[in-house]
């Protein structure tokens, strides 16, 4: 295992996420203190969800984000790894996902990448269409959507990238 | 933390109780076995109590999904009581607030069930 970067402030999580030997980190402290970004690349298992769920939380935490914004942010994220490890890569452990983090002066960035065939996002039904109500999946990419400010998705070769972006509000802003 | 579920019989009523996370894996897994093993059992009225239920992804909501149109499709009942914030809050933006039958009093969500 390659660790790219890392410093004794990392989060304990990420810490062992170095120690657990599926992972690769990278971690950027610029110069701005109200910046910082950290990437990782892990193996397609639901375990590597739950480390990113739990990432996503702790930065939206050091964001400033409220108590009801925070589990939003994690649980688009965690939607975002869920279908990176079960459609993209089909947990398939020859492919790995990577997860950026990156806290601006006025944003959460958050990027998913999987190495799967690829994904349109113009050809997913609406889960709320009367015909797909009773779905029994399909509907993470809606909350996504509907949690966080900004959602785009980049083709691969192969893969998919998705960017989360959720608006730190002015007030918070500098912390 | 993972999800328990237990189960006791009120008034010809089955509830389950589950606690922990519905989510992709085990916590949806446990909740289709459950139902399944109800239903071949002849047991047709289901209850689920989600009081101890502390989060949802889109896969337990799913799950939730399949299970009611399962009971419903073996000519059963399935109905939801005692939703979190949250859970409701999801069931509302998925609009399916409106497609399960949610009590909060389970005494007379029993009573509520086909007789």
């Amino acid at each position: 295992m390659t660790i790219r970067a890392s410093t004794s402030t990392l989060p304990s999580l990420l810490l062992s996420a170095v120690d657990d030997g599926h992972s690769q980190i990278s971690r950027t402290a610029l110069a701005d203190s109200t910046t910082s970004r950290i990437s990782f690349t892990l193996d397609s298992t639901l375990d590597s969800v739950n480390k990113i769920e739990q990432t996503a939380e702790q930065y939206a935490q050091r964001a400033g984000f409220d108590e009801d914004t925070i589990p939003h942010i994690a649980m688009a994220v965690r939607e975002a790894a869920v279908n990176a490890v079960l459609h993209g890569n089909a947990y398939d452990v020859n492919k790995h996902i990577t997860a950026s983090f990156e806290t601006t002066s006025d944003a959460l960035v958050i990027r998913i990448t999987d190495q799967g065939p690829g994904l349109d996002p113009s050809t997913l039904p609406d889960p709320l269409a009367p015909e797909n109500i009773l779905r029994g999946s399909g509907r993470g990419i809606f909350l996504i959507r509907a949690f966080m400010d900004e959602v785009n998705f980049r083709q691969l070769h192969p893969g998919t990238e998705l960017t989360l972006i959720k608006h730190r509000t002015p007030a918070k802003s500098g912390t | 933390m993972s999800m328990k579920v237990s189960t006791r019989q009120v008034d010809g009523v089955t509830i389950l109780d589950l606690s922990g996370r519905i989510t992709l894996g085990e916590g949806s897994v446990t909740i289709r076995d459950a139902v399944r093993d109800l239903l071949a059992k002849g047991q047709k009225k289901i209850l689920l109590n989600l009081a101890d239920i502390s989060y949802i992804d889109s896969s337990g909501i799913g799950e939730l999904v399949s299970a009611f149109t399962t009971v419903k499709n073996a000519g059963g009942e399935l109905k939801l009581l005692n939703l979190t914030k949250k859970v409701q809050d999801l069931l509302q933006i998925t609009k399916l607030y409106t497609v399960f039958d949610v009590k909060d009093d389970e005494a007379s969500a029993i009573s509520s069930f086909s007789k």
